[in-house]
């Protein structure tokens, strides 16, 4: 069997997704990034092998992706991460469409047309508002556990609203709800609110909304959000955490 | 200069520190006594390199720093010129004169020409006072006429960008810009240019390109972010793009000097710029550089402290989207606080936005 393989080097998270030659999903894993993105590419790509029986040797061709992608000595290909999450939710829905990336350390905003042809993106990396960098700060500060966010949101009664753009200034504002007896969960309700709040302000999101990336695929709360704000159904491929590495392996098998 | 001065620009001292890459270490030191990071980082590095009494000009055989007899400003750019010169002028206790000329202007009327042409006329008379000596009103149409003639010169060498491939891009542009902005009046800037434009014109005759088998074509509109000229140079080159035109270099050309009407000239000069204009008069302006220079995308640089030369503040790359079809992208940086810049940020931008234009 031939494989296609994607690589996408996030700054939170490396995934992998291999992909056969009729572009069906054969395998995929993710591991954290740290420091030392060549490592930790290769090692998530041969963990995915192992896991998957599947021989290296049957790999034809790799694209690497996402802020390492450089860094990737056994890539043949590299495409920024832009190109591979459009790539990656083509595949799954027509155009057009507005793509929403919530990454650990950026979202980005992506615009197709109807030919699934880009017209237009945005990305925000300035700070951490609207990021996974935001939740992790308000878990830390909550003395919370990352993975519990979603399901405390789910237990909330009341939305406490985070007023400020600024990470540090929204700690602040949380020690204060904190000391008004204010519910954790409601807090956290209140973070997912301010993420999906500056996204939003980013852009006008029409059309079509897809979400993408490790933060909507590990908290499905954020979606209802989405849905709530917009004021209708916003679509999300399967596994949105390897979009990006799924339009990586796509790239790799249209460009051999 | 017709009044016997010897002339010292702030600015380029600005851009010459952030060229240097000095200029991140210097501005903390302006804003530890209260310029905030926010202001003009071009103020900053200066009254840093001022306050640490560092600057690369100190390489220069004989170099003393310039104390001023008179400190001048206009705020056709933005007011932190006048901020900037106040500072010196608290230093050192001398007169400051300033132009405070319109701004925002769709049309620039007579009125608003006599606004900023009296202003320059006013300063006639201090500044003799000054110097001691009257202003000497034909080495004055001289200055003008030969500043006229320079800008002429300037501007034929930026059109050969047009050309394609471009012999020109934005990058070595804000290098040969550097007599167009300091030598104005000066007749060895023209035979400077001169020279260049023999090469350029050798270039396009030969089919020679400033960037190897160039296939995308940008437009810069905002400030370069000065040092990492080399870096976005190389990398856009990399990528096959050409930088081939931008407003910042087009903003030493003054069309309007005539030496046979030297204030009211002046006055307009300095009043038609690009930056002191309407948002709808930039977006009719950029129009027309796109058509002219067969570009494919705009990349807008959003300085964090210059506001006056970040025009992607008030909805206009949108609009001018819309209105054209050509795409663009907005990059976060400054034009010397690399505090405010991200490499990877940026260089991603830039390279999503290649693929972007390829596919299409
Ligand atoms: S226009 Fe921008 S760079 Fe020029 S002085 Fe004003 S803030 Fe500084």
């Amino acid at each position: 069997m031939t494989l296609y393989c994607g690589v996408d080097v996030g700054a939170a998270a490396t995934k992998v997704v291999l992909i056969d030659a009729a572009g069906e999903l054969r395998a995929h894993g993710v591991e954290r990034t740290g420091p030392d993105t060549a490592r930790v590419a290769a090692e998530t790509r041969d963990a995915v092998l192992a896991a998957s029986d599947l021989a290296r040797h049957a790999i034809a061709r790799t694209c690497a992706t996402g802020f390492g992608r450089n860094e990737v000595a056994f890539a043949e290909v590299t495409r920024t991460e832009i190109s591979c999450h459009s790539r990656g939710c083509l595949h799954h829905f027509p155009g057009p469409m507005t793509i929403v990336d919530i990454g650990g350390q950026d979202n980005k905003i992506i615009k197709l047309d109807e030919r699934g042809k880009r017209v237009g993106f945005k990305l925000n990396r300035k700070c951490a508002a609207g990021t996974g960098a935001f939740l992790e700060e308000i878990a830390a500060i909550l003395d919370v556990e990352l993975g519990e966010m979603d399901r405390l949101a789910g237990e909330a009664t009341d939305v406490v609203r985070l007023g400020s753009f600024c990470t540090v200034f929204a700690k602040t504002e949380i020690l204060t709800n904190f000391r008004r007896g204010d519910r954790v969960a409601d807090i956290v309700a209140g973070a997912f609110e301010s993420v999906v709040r500056r996204i939003v302000e980013m852009d006008p999101l029409a059309g079509n909304v897809v979400l993408t990336g490790g933060v909507v695929g590990h908290n499905p709360y954020i979606v209802g959000i989405f849905e709530r704000v917009l004021s209708r159904s916003v679509q999300v491929p399967p596994q949105p955490q390897f979009t990006g590495a799924l339009g990586a392996a796509l790239v790799a098998r249209e460009s051999a | 200069m017709a009044c016997g001065f010897r002339v010292f620009f702030p600015e380029n001292h600005g851009a010459m520190l952030g060229a240097t890459r000095r200029a991140t270490d210097l501005i903390p030191a302006a804003n530890a006594i209260g310029y905030s990071p926010e202001v003009c980082s071009y103020l900053t590095s200066d009254v840093g390199a001022f306050l640490k009494n560092e600057t690369p000009m100190a390489k220069m055989p004989g170099y003393t720093f310039p104390k001023p007899d008179v400190l001048v400003y206009n705020t056709n750019q933005c007011r932190d010129v006048q901020e900037w010169m106040a500072f010196y002028q608290r230093r050192f206790g001398v007169p400051m004169l300033g132009v405070n000329t319109p701004s925002g202007l769709h049309e620039v009327t007579d009125v608003h020409v006599d606004a900023a042409s009296r202003q320059i006329e006013a300063m006639v008379e201090p500044l003799a006072a000054i110097t001691g000596r009257k202003l000497d009103y034909d080495r004055f149409k001289e200055t003008v006429r030969l500043s006229r003639a320079l800008s002429e010169k300037w501007k034929t060498v930026l059109e050969t960008g047009a050309a394609v491939p471009t012999p020109i891009n934005f990058f070595d542009s804000t290098i040969h810009m550097g007599p167009a902005v300091v030598l104005r009046g000066d007749t060895r800037a023209i035979e400077y240019y001169d020279l260049l434009l023999a090469e350029l014109h050798d270039c396009i005759a030969r089919g020679v390109g400033s960037v190897a088998e160039e296939n995308t074509r940008l437009y810069w509109e905002g400030m370069p972010i000065w040092g990492k000229l080399r870096e976005h140079s190389e990398f856009l080159a990399k990528q096959r793009t050409s930088v081939v035109a931008s407003t910042y270099c087009n903003s030493w050309i003054f069309d309007a000097f005539d030496p046979e009407d030297p204030f009211r000239s002046m006055g307009r000069a300095y009043t038609e710029i690009f930056i002191a204009r309407s948002e709808e008069w930039k977006q009719a302006y950029l129009e027309r550089m796109i058509a002219e220079y067969k570009v494919d995308g705009i990349l807008y640089h959003d300085a964090k402290t210059c506001p006056s030369n970040s025009n992607n503040r008030y909805g206009l790359p949108e609009r001018l989207q819309e209105k054209t079809g050509i795409p663009y992208i907005v990059i976060s940086g400054d034009l010397n606080d690399l505090r405010c810049y991200s490499e990877e940020q940026t260089k991603t931008n830039m390279e999503a936005f290649i693929e972007q234009l390829a596919e299409s």
